[in-house]
């Protein structure tokens, strides 16, 4: 557990250091949408795509030091497909995933990202009981 | 090439990237197993997504407090929050559809995105998918 609560410790402390310097939530779906749409200079497009990097080059950085092999998801591609594309369909419509709402939003005492992580997380629950439990 | 500014922001942009990925993988939050074993609750609950969620939530809401009790950000004119506070329509919809495919396959966008790093074709599936699905909503109005 003490990995867990340094893990939360680091994700809090680079949502506060894009909230210090630029005034902007760390709300992961939305950093890779405004990264998807480089255009938008306004929201830092090419900057989030580095942010993303970073995520990538940070999780690779810590299964090297920690000599761990990087974990994989199940080997399904119609699961995978299908799910991502909820997944994103799910975090646009809503404004926001499990950094933005769960994170960034609960801490900024919103209710609706408060009413947003609720569902998601109890969606979530029921959807992992029905395939294990019904399908 | 490169203005000084954009320069700056890319250093701290990709700074906050590598910090967020390693508390990601740090926590376990980059397996979908972990994931998934968090949202059954019917077996053997590992409650760690809770407990990452629950430290990250008590640091950002302290830092909140403190940055926004200044008039604005370091590098930019003013804090840029979401506007919305009223609890509508798209907002239950999206998040119930974002459980469910949470649900399906364990991940989140931050470990979805951090995992390509692994090369593993079914990350890149989930992303590639996860894209589309960000642009399909912009057609569908709910």
């Amino acid at each position: 557990m003490l990995n867990a609560a340094f893990g939360g410790l680091l994700i809090g402390s680079s949502a506060l250091m894009l909230m210090f310097f630029y005034g902007r939530i760390a709300g992961i779906s939305d950093l890779f949408y405004s990264g998807l749409n480089t255009m938008n200079a306004r929201k830092h497009g090419t900057e989030s795509i580095i942010f993303i990097f970073g995520l990538m080059l940070g999780s690779s950085l810590y299964y090297f030091i920690a000599n761990e092999t990087f974990p994989l998801p199940e080997a399904s591609f119609p699961l995978a497909i299908i799910a991502g594309f909820l997944v994103g369909f799910g975090t646009r419509i809503g404004r926001g995933c499990t950094s933005g709402h769960g994170v960034c939003g609960i801490s900024r005492l919103s209710l609706r990202s408060l009413t947003a992580t609720i569902i998601f997380i109890i969606v979530g629950m029921l959807t992992v009981g029905i395939v294990k439990h019904v399908l | 090439m490169f203005s000084k500014d954009f320069m700056l922001s890319a250093i701290i942009y990709l700074l906050a990237g590598v910090i967020f990925g390693i508390g990601l993988s740090i926590s376990g939050m980059n397996d979908t197993s972990i994931v998934k074993g968090f949202l059954d609750i019917t077996g053997e609950w590992n409650y760690s997504l809770a407990f990452v969620m629950a430290t990250a939530i008590v640091i950002t809401t302290v830092g909140y407090r403190y940055l926004f009790s200044k008039d604005k950000p370091l590098l930019a004119s003013e804090f840029n929050l979401p506007k919305r506070s009223e609890i509508d329509k798209p907002l239950v919809i999206g998040s119930i559809i974002f459980g469910i495919g949470w649900g399906l396959y364990g991940f989140c966008p931050g470990p979805a995105l951090a995992s390509l790093a692994s090369l593993s074709p079914y990350s890149l599936a989930f992303v590639i998918s996860m894209a589309a699905g960000m642009f399909m909503s912009k057609f569908l109005k709910i």
